[in-house]
């Protein structure tokens, strides 16, 4: 039996060059192909890096136009069967790209898909960013981050629990994908969550007409019971 | 096909001089730029509707009962008039009477406003901003339509025996655009009642607005007002234009990069491949708008954003000279030649009277006298039916 190929979408906010964001990034992603080749699947990875949205951020932030890459990314994301998160952590927090550009997505985006929580910092004193701080974001999301969030300060690159933990985190995305819980939750109860027209990467296209709304829209009334004076009841 | 201008009516410093017009000055530009979009011989002039600073313009009717009386062709119209805080009896009465004093050189665009803080002073909720749009016009639409309105409903106290007063010029109710660019039920009522649908067409890339036009037409067809391209879609659009597309950008570029809502965001040169802005010479933006017509169909109306982010008034007088002078002619033969037979005229006054009446003469409503308690009851003019006898004889 043939099995549809993972995509798995990373996204990077590390901004140097070598990257210590990117190379966490990377290791865990490497992991996920590892695990699901040895399961028969085979794994297409796509590297988002979010320095070459750079100059396209203001605009994003400011209107809400998305300029070529972003839209790339979004059409990306709106592919993707898992997802890998990565942030070097500053000042106590995920990094602004990083957040900024989740908050421009639309709010419906992600749900659903499991996603591996990655962070890098300098000293380990930023341990919790990632459970305490990003991991609210995701769920804002309505995704579903992975139990085991992954964080490197420079020590933890000479210690082998790094490898371990990035082992287990990988291995928990790919049951995740394994199960379908996206495609499932997607296919069963899509309706029951928010959305505006055009949303969910311009893919939220279809149109109720048998809403209470659209029967407003078209002279109807949003008022329970009978008209008292309506003669023609009886 | 109707080419004008749509202003928000914002104050905004001017970023070259530093210099920020009075409310006092600012009204007075707009009139000298309603009577030269006239002169120029542009159709339209529209004005939006703000209750807060920096904008002016709380009271559209006043200023466009004015600008109508100033000028002779031009059609007054807004950009938008909020159909949620204000209650649809004043929308009513006030349109109306502006319909009168222009003899129906007017029509209106419906719009919801995306002000949070608006809403409570005026007793009303953002969070209801949907269906209160979707029930004031529903009442609006009738009150244009019938004598006497019994109605009731979530969002205003009820009416019974109501009519709006002055009743629409020869019994003929304005012509109503419905704003949007992003909700599927305002387009639906537009295509509900044969309204009008207007797509601003200025912040985001032209295929934003496409899937909602195009529903807008297929509903248009769906509730049996004609095919879908005699569906009345009008468009905004923005143009900044310079004898050579060198002077264009330098020109605006100060003012773009610190316009109100998309300022200090995306570089001009990127806003212009993005969205539907065209900053060039005559001959670009010519191009560029004969571009609307490709993605969304032969259209009715197209109004330019011209004056904003303080843009002085010789500037903006400069920029009617060239979209009256060079631009616009252009487009008439251009969009002329291309159109598609069947498709709709815009709407004018004089159309949908001969539309309602045909070579007869239309109706003009003359009140019975008062019966002494200052309310009409049944049967107000002279010429109602009288369906139901107020009183009982015996």
């Amino acid at each position: 039996m043939t099995h549809e190929t993972f995509r798995i979408v990373v996204v990077s906010a590390g901004v140097s060059d070598p990257s210590s964001t990117r190379l966490l990034a990377d290791r865990a992603a490497q992991r996920v192909a590892t695990l699901a080749k040895a399961n028969d699947r085979a794994v297409e990875i796509t590297m988002i890096d979010l320095r070459e949205l750079l100059p396209e951020l203001p605009q994003a932030l400011s209107s809400q136009l998305l300029g070529p890459r972003f839209t790339r990314a979004v059409e990306a994301l709106v592919d993707a069967d898992g997802i890998i998160a990565a942030a070097p952590v500053y000042k106590a927090g995920a990094s602004g790209l990083f957040t900024s550009f989740f908050q421009v997505l639309d709010n419906d985006l992600l749900i659903g898909k499991p996603v591996i929580l990655a962070a890098t910092a300098g000293t380990a004193r930023h341990a919790l960013v990632v459970d305490n701080e990003m991991r609210a974001l995701f769920a804002y999301l309505r995704a579903l981050p992975v139990p085991t969030g992954l964080f490197a300060a420079t020590e933890d690159w000479t210690d082998k629990a790094l490898g371990t933990r990035i082992d287990r985190a990988a291995t928990e995305l790919l049951i995740l994908m394994e199960s379908g819980f996206a495609r499932a939750v997607r296919d069963g109860s899509w309706g029951s969550y928010q959305h505006e027209y055009g949303s969910a990467g311009g893919t939220e296209l279809d149109i109720d007409l048998d809403s209470d709304m659209m029967r407003l829209a078209t002279g109807g009334t949003l008022r329970d019971g009978e008209d008292p004076f309506d003669l023609s009841k009886g | 096909m109707q080419f004008g201008i749509m202003s928000v009516s914002d104050i905004t410093r001017d970023p070259v001089t530093g210099h920020t017009p009075s409310e006092a000055e600012r009204i007075d530009a707009i009139l000298q730029i309603a009577k030269k979009t006239e002169e120029v011989g542009l159709d339209v002039f529209a004005i939006g509707e703000h209750h807060n600073p920096p904008f002016f313009s709380s009271s559209p009717t006043t200023l466009l009962a004015h600008i109508a009386a100033l000028t002779e062709r031009l059609i007054v119209t807004t950009s938008t008039t909020l159909i949620t805080t204000n209650d649809p009896v004043r929308i009513a009465e006030e349109y109306a009477m502006l319909q009168h004093l222009s003899k129906g050189r007017m029509d209106l665009m419906l719009g919801r406003g995306n002000t949070a803080p608006v809403y409570p002073w005026f007793g009303q909720d953002i969070r209801q901003g949907l269906p209160l749009a979707l029930e004031n016009y529903n009442l609006l639409h009738r009150l244009w339509r019938e004598d006497v309105v019994d109605w009731e409903g979530n969002f205003r106290g009820p009416l019974q025996g109501f009519t709006s007063t002055p009743r629409p010029l020869d019994d003929v109710p304005p012509f109503v655009w419905h704003g949007s660019i992003r909700t599927p039920e305002i387009a639906e009522q537009a295509a509900y009642y044969g309204n009008g649908y207007f797509a601003n067409n200025i912040f985001w890339p032209k295929e934003h607005y496409q899937r909602l036009i195009d529903f807008y037409r297929r509903r248009f067809e769906a509730h049996g007002h004609g095919s879908q391209k005699e569906a009345i879609v009008g468009l905004g659009g923005q143009a900044f234009i310079a004898k050579s597309s060198q002077a264009a950008h330098d020109q605006f570029r100060p003012y773009f990069n610190e316009a109100p809502v998309y300022g200090n965001g995306p570089r001009m040169e990127d806003f212009e491949e993005m969205t539907p802005l065209s900053v060039g010479s005559p001959q670009e933006v010519i191009d560029k708008t004969l571009t609307f017509r490709e993605a969304f169909g032969d259209y009715q109306r197209q109004l330019f954003l011209i004056d904003h982010a303080g843009l002085p008034l010789p500037m903006v007088l400069e920029q009617l000279e060239l979209l009256g002078g060079e631009v616009v002619p252009v487009l008439r033969k251009e969009l002329a030649a291309k159109r598609e037979p069947g498709t709709a005229d815009a709407p004018t006054h004089a159309s949908l009277v001969k539309a309602k009446y045909g070579d007869a003469e239309p109706r003009q409503p003359r009140p019975n006298a008062n019966r002494g308690d200052n309310v009409t009851g049944g049967s107000p003019y002279q010429d109602s039916e009288a369906s139901v006898e107020a009183y009982p004889t015996l």
